[in-house]
């Protein structure tokens, strides 16, 4: 029986890097950004929706569309598990097989991200630099601008 | 068991054909967005690459049959007769739909990828040797067929088609699952060989009563499948939805992949329990014979008539099921090679004479075809000759060899049954002929246009291996008897 | 291992009337998105007899084939929902007797 410590010293390191990680991004972020302090900076969903209304607003199918995306790549990832549980048994073989898995779902995303199923503005607001905003912009005339 | 597991090289030989066509699906998927409109058809080529290539490699895998990846895969002459048919299904739709998606300016990538994906699904699925692994093809197959059947995302049929499909397919699935699920909580395995075992062995005691229901409840999921009534309602509306290369494709490489995993369950895994489940094929037969002969006869839209008579020719499939032998898989082998060129080929006809936007689909469109284009009446009328079983064509001895099996296994009421209805059968398509070649042109018709190469390669294709089976049936029906033979070891 | 552990039974029974109500669901509901929902019900009751069946088993397998089940009702449900879009675009309806065009 291995003493505590030894067992959870993995654990311990992946805290301590977790934990440098999400400071030197904030960290980083803090020191390099640009700081600018306004009323649409304030808002909850800077530059997401209005948090009050009515819940029964219809929402672009752009929505739909991400999320259904998100689903599948998100199951996908399932298979990781029991591959993790038998990958030290299976070795370099386990490991070609999650590779071509994973090539496979890679060339899926590369076609819906290069057949535009990414992207969220549509092509026309693209082509125009979006102007910057006014300091005193409300939350309102952003959201009328989609 | 999984420890230091390492495939053979001849496994992955044995699932190569599979291999190469996941790899060529994908390469045309990421290629698709990097191609511009007029260079489509360079995917369509890929496609058909592809497809030989895996035609070849599904020959030669045959010279190292058995198991592979802890038998979860079987190649053995079934698995390699199905695989070649189904792969000839899709040469044949690839071929056949140029001319159909230019007219309806869709040609694209996805087209080609789609039929890729849903042909490596039969494949998986014919070669299947295990349940869940049967099911993952079954899916593939579906998934990309339910697209397929939607293709057309602006037109309003094309559209319900994909739904209907859709949504009684995946209803079909859950039963066919939830049969799986039973299997596997009554044998502890959902390997078909090991399955056989348990049930022949007398010395464990299984719940007969869980494992019929089991079958009967997998029944309902491969019956959807291969459109046998009473499952058969989601067919119309779909073949006649759907674009016409797509219906071409739908009635032959899922439904003959659908009656091989159909096959291989109830004669191997469920071979020693057969006094349980033919009652069912055999009322399914007989009710998809009577419904599919006799609602075609009332049609007037050729592609609704040929999926009524497509769910006709289920039904005498059907009857070779049932009598849950060795010759009986033969013939249903023999049934499904002949089913699928001509069925094929009537469908690319239509496609030809469908003009844009698919108008022209009435029977009183098919008037004076023999004038107008003589090349093609002849070959439509020999793929309607065999759809009826004259003799010379491979619908004939699809026919005798289906009867002769169920003559041996004393279903004569089937037989009867199924003479008859091919007699009614006959009334529906000689009218077809009847109209091509008496009834003159409509004047002011526009000229059809001519059969573009891809589109006469499959059309003659199609019309050789009709006229090929019907001549010379001797060949592949040696293989499928040998090949079903090894079905019920 | 516990010390009152759930009889097989009860499991099975649960995925049968988890599975009976999805069937009804797809049998008597009008709209299709809840009629979709009735079919993902019905994978979802198999799981649980999937996974019922495999701890009685004492095998891993069962649970392996439910990852499988999960992955294709996930696959099912994109390419279901992206049919019942292309179906609304072009009706502006849900309603599955509105959806029904095609007769002789």
């Amino acid at each position: 029986m291995r003493p505590y410590t030894e067992i959870y010293f993995p654990v311990v390191v992946q805290i301590i890097i977790a934990i440098a990680v999400a400071a030197g991004m904030v960290g980083g972020s803090f020191l390099l950004g640009k700081k600018v302090r306004n009323r649409v900076k304030d808002t909850p969903y800077e530059s997401g929706m209005q948090p009050v209304g009515s819940a029964r607003e219809r929402f672009s199918v752009k929505f739909y569309l991400v999320a259904m995306i998100f689903i599948l790549f998100d199951i996908e990832a399932m298979f990781l598990y029991p591959w993790a549980v038998v990958y030290r048994e299976l070795k370099l073989f386990a490991f070609v097989e999650m590779l071509v898995f994973v090539v496979l779902i890679l060339s899926g995303f590369f076609y819906i991200w290069k057949k535009g199923a990414l992207d969220w503005a549509p092509e026309s607001d693209k082509k125009t630099e979006p102007k910057p905003l006014p300091a005193e912009a409300s939350i309102a005339t952003i959201l009328n601008r989609h | 068991m999984f420890a230091n597991y390492l495939p053979t090289g001849a496994e992955y030989f044995r699932l190569l054909p599979e291999m190469i066509l996941t790899a060529a699906g994908t390469l045309i998927m990421v290629l698709e967005p990097l191609t511009g409109y007029r260079r489509k058809r360079f995917l369509g080529h890929l496609a058909l690459a592809g497809l030989l290539a895996a035609l070849w490699a599904a020959v030669v895998a045959y010279s190292s049959p058995g198991p592979a990846f802890n038998r979860l895969i079987v190649v053995d002459g079934f698995a390699t007769f199905f695989r070649v048919l189904v792969i000839v299904v899709g040469i044949l739709t690839v071929l056949s739909c140029w001319d159909f998606l230019a007219r309806h300016k869709a040609e694209s990538g996805e087209f080609y990828s789609l039929i890729l994906f849903s042909v490596v699904g039969q494949c998986v699925m014919v070669s299947a040797n295990e349940l869940i692994t049967l099911f993952i093809g079954l899916e593939v197959s579906s998934i990309a067929t339910y697209v397929l059947a939607g293709y057309l995302r602006d037109d309003k049929r094309a559209n319900e088609a994909a739904l209907k499909y859709f949504l009684l397919g995946s209803f079909a699935t859950a039963f066919l699952l939830y049969g799986v699920a039973w299997i596997y909580g009554v044998t502890g395995t959902t390997n078909l060989v090991d399955i056989r075992q348990i049930l022949e062995s007398r010395d464990v005691i299984h719940p007969i009563l869980a494992v019929s229901t089991a079958a009967a409840l997998m029944f309902v999921g491969f019956a959807f499948k291969v459109s046998a009534a009473p499952f058969q309602i989601w067919a119309p509306d779909v073949y006649q939805g759907a674009p016409t290369p797509v219906a071409a494709f739908m009635s032959a490489g899922p439904k003959a992949a659908g009656f091989a995993i159909l096959l291989r369950v109830y004669l191997t895994a469920f071979g020693p329990i057969d006094q349980s489940w033919v009652p069912f094929v055999w009322t399914c037969a007989l009710a998809t014979m009577v419904i599919g002969n006799f609602a075609a006869l009332a049609q007037n839209n050729v592609k609704r008539l040929l999926a009524y008579s497509s769910i006709a020719h289920a039904g005498y499939i059907m009857v070779a099921v049932a009598t849950g032998t060795a010759p009986g898989a033969a013939a249903a082998m023999f049934y499904l090679a002949a089913y699928a060129f001509m069925n094929v080929g009537a469908f690319v006809v239509v496609s030809h004479i469908s003009g844009r936007g698919e108008r022209k689909v009435n029977i009183d469109d098919l008037a004076g075809l023999s004038s107008r284009q003589p090349l093609t009446a002849a070959l439509f009328s020999v793929f309607l000759l065999s759809l009826i079983g004259v003799p010379l064509t491979g619908g004939f001895f699809g026919k005798f060899y289906i009867f002769k099996a169920a003559i041996d296994s004393q279903l004569y009421w089937l037989t009867i049954l199924g003479l008859l209805t091919s007699a009614v059968a006959a009334y529906y398509y000689l009218r077809l002929i009847v109209v091509m070649y008496m009834r003159p042109a409509v004047d002011g018709e526009e000229e059809l246009p001519p059969l573009g190469g891809g589109l006469k390669t499959a059309l003659w294709a199609s019309a050789l291996g009709t006229l090929a089976l019907g001549i010379f049936p001797s060949a592949v029906l040696n293989f499928a008897g040998a090949s079903g033979a090894m079905l019920v070891r | 291992m516990t010390m009152t552990s759930v009889p097989l039974s009860w499991y099975l029974i649960l995925s049968a009337v988890l599975f009976t109500l999805g069937v009804a669901g797809f049998l008597f509901r009008r709209n299709i998105i809840t009629v979709f929902m009735s079919i993902e019900l019905m994978l979802n009751a198999v799981n649980l007899s999937f996974v019922a069946f495999s701890y009685q088993w004492r095998q891993v397998d069962g649970h392996v084939y439910t990852f499988f089940v999960m992955v294709v009702a996930a696959a099912e449900a994109a390419v279901g929902l992206a049919i019942i879009l292309t179906v609304f675009k072009n009706r502006a309806t849900l309603q599955i007797d509105d959806v029904d065009s095609m007769k002789n």
